[in-house]
């Protein structure tokens, strides 16, 4: 079984998030990149099943520039066999989701695992397009997925519960805890991850319709207004007389 | 200009943040069709006129009561074409969000989720959307005539603009290849306040000291007719379901009030807060970071707390 994990490089979810050029471009001074949180745990699941199922192979993708590169040997320090780098910058979804689909059509995959969206511009949409550009089912977010033949079952979030669903491969599916343990990669892991193959492909045309104008930051959080715990009534009034939400 | 609102219902009612896709689309302008699917009570479709539909297309085919992501795209893609709409306003959700992508695929629709305002259309359709999990916006502009857009909580005023419309039968050939994910069953909580869709949220964290405790924020919940939540830690333990982590990788939330009690306020937990509108905290810790991002504040034991809140607040009713 083939597996494909589209791999995001995102900030560290403990960065400040900051613009530069007049507010056009992210600024990257300081900032840790890591594996998308959610891509994470798709990439953990997909090594799970390469563990699990004789002949799978685990191929990690990311659209981005040649710097995004050591993310993608993190995907292969953890177990990944291959990986492919899309070169070109990942400015919209309907964008990244055909660069996927037009390698999906060279070469088919029998699941394609991604992050329910990416933790940078929160879309949540990747996968719902790249499974209608393949003509595939698309499920997102996925909490479980086994794998029984060619058959699926799994659970999806919905809101104030879960869903149970069965679904033949081929799929792509979006995926978020606690669908597998974040796996940490190991000495040996990182040491062959050096010489494993990194395919660098440039992109295909794809116009979204989208353009980007401008980031913005929120305003400033006003100071924070104690109240003594033992005029708990207080609060009451505050909330219902300044805050006017009671 | 017309355009076409996808509502999601769940037990036979419209979700909240459903109305506010049509309130959206009213204040966008053009005439507003709003279409449901699956079993939804009549009265709650008529409804929709108040709030700026003139036509309400219902589906009643029973098959889509359960929220099948491909069958849906088909439908609403069909009922664009037949209602001339180039504009799909939906609520970001579970099923809303991962049916607009597909759906502007299918229709070669410029498209942007988590959108959180009415549009500038001075020069262009530019949409503001929320990034980096609350931490900032991006405008993006629209660039095609067809544009599908999925919003986040509040993202438009609710108002009663009109008088109840009209419920149009309307049904679409659906084939096999829609129905290629069968759902087996669900498991869903009843009666309770859906946490994405509520105006309060009451939420615990570490400082409660297990899920025994739950007992007085879930009657604090129920005197403010709040969802209850709860942090990273606290779902990671099991003492609470996974759909109650609010978070970074969990639930992102925009109500009108966010009481956090016993969460220290990791920035993780931050990111899915930081759109509510207030934020009382209260910890036993006076430097618990999370004061920092509150509006209000109370240092001080949450046992004693928050049974004598839920009084305060029964006594200002």
């Amino acid at each position: 079984m083939k597996i494909l994990v589209c791999i995001t490089h995102v900030p560290d979810t403990t960065s400040k998030i900051n613009f530069t050029d007049n507010n056009t471009k992210f600024d990257t001074t300081g900032v840790q990149f890591i594996i998308g949180p959610y891509d994470d745990y798709a990439l953990a699941r997909a090594i799970e099943l390469k563990d699990a199922i004789a002949g799978t192979t685990v191929t990690v993708l990311n659209v981005g520039p040649a710097d995004t590169e050591p993310t993608l040997r993190k995907g292969l320090a953890i177990g990944a066999d291959d990986a492919i780098r899309v070169n070109a910058d990942p400015t919209d979804s309907f964008f990244v989701a055909s660069q996927i689909a037009a390698i999906a059509k060279e070469t088919p995959f029998d699941l394609i695992l991604m992050g329910r969206e990416s933790i940078d511009y929160n879309s949540g949409v990747v996968h719902g397009i790249v499974a209608e550009l393949l003509g595939m089912p698309s499920i997102s977010p996925v909490m479980k997925l086994d794998l029984e033949g060619t058959k699926a079952k799994l659970a999806r979030e919905i809101e104030g519960g879960k869903e149970y669903l069965e679904v033949s491969l081929p799929f792509v599916a979006g995926c978020q805890e606690p669908i597998a343990e974040w796996k940490i990669p190991n000495m040996r892991g990182i040491m062959s991850a050096r010489t494993k193959p990194l395919k660098v492909v440039e992109p295909k045309a794809a116009d979204s319709g989208v353009k980007l104008q401008k980031f913005e930051l929120p305003p400033p959080k006003g100071s924070v207004k104690m109240i003594p715990a033992d005029n708990v009534p207080e609060l009451v009034n505050l909330l219902k007389n300044e805050a006017k939400v009671l | 200009m017309a355009i076409l609102v996808f509502v999601e219902s769940a037990e036979g009612k419209i979700k909240k943040t459903s109305i506010e896709a049509v309130a959206y689309a009213h204040a966008l302008g053009g005439p507003v069709t709003a279409i449901a699917l699956g079993a939804v009570e009549k009265a709650e479709l008529e409804a929709l006129g108040k709030y700026g539909a003139q036509k309400v297309l219902h589906v009643a085919d029973d098959r889509l009561s359960q929220g099948i992501i491909q069958a849906y795209a088909t439908v609403l893609e069909k009922a664009l074409q037949d209602e001339s709409a180039n504009i799909l306003v939906l609520a970001n959700s579970s099923l809303g969000t991962p049916v607009a992508a597909r759906v502007a695929t299918k229709i070669g629709a410029s498209l942007a989720s988590n959108v959180v305002d009415l549009p500038k259309t001075d020069g262009g359709f530019v949409v503001k959307r929320s990034i980096y999990t609350g931490k900032a916006f991006a405008w993006v502009e629209l660039k095609n005539q067809k544009k599908v857009i999925a919003l986040r909580k509040n993202a438009a005023d609710i108002k009663e603009v009109g008088s109840p419309a009209q419920v149009t039968p309307y049904s679409v050939t659906l084939g096999d290849a829609d129905f290629a994910t069968k759902i087996t069953s669900s498991e869903k909580a009843t009666g309770e306040v859906l946490l994405p869709e509520a105006n309060i949220v009451v939420s615990g964290g570490r400082g409660m000291k297990g899920p025994e405790h739950w007992g007085i924020l879930e009657e604090l919940a129920k005197t403010l007719h709040a969802a209850t939540g709860c942090s990273k830690p606290v779902s990671d333990m099991g003492w609470r379901p996974h759909h109650e982590h609010v978070g970074q990788t969990g639930v992102k939330v925009a109500p009108q009030l966010y009481i956090a009690v016993g969460i220290s306020g990791a920035i993780q937990h931050l990111a899915g807060v930081n759109s509510s509108k207030y934020i009382v905290v209260i910890n036993k810790d006076p430097e618990a970071p999370f004061f920092k991002a509150a509006d209000y504040g109370i240092v001080g034991d949450a046992f004693e707390i928050i049974p004598k809140l839920t009084e305060a607040i029964k006594a200002a009713k």
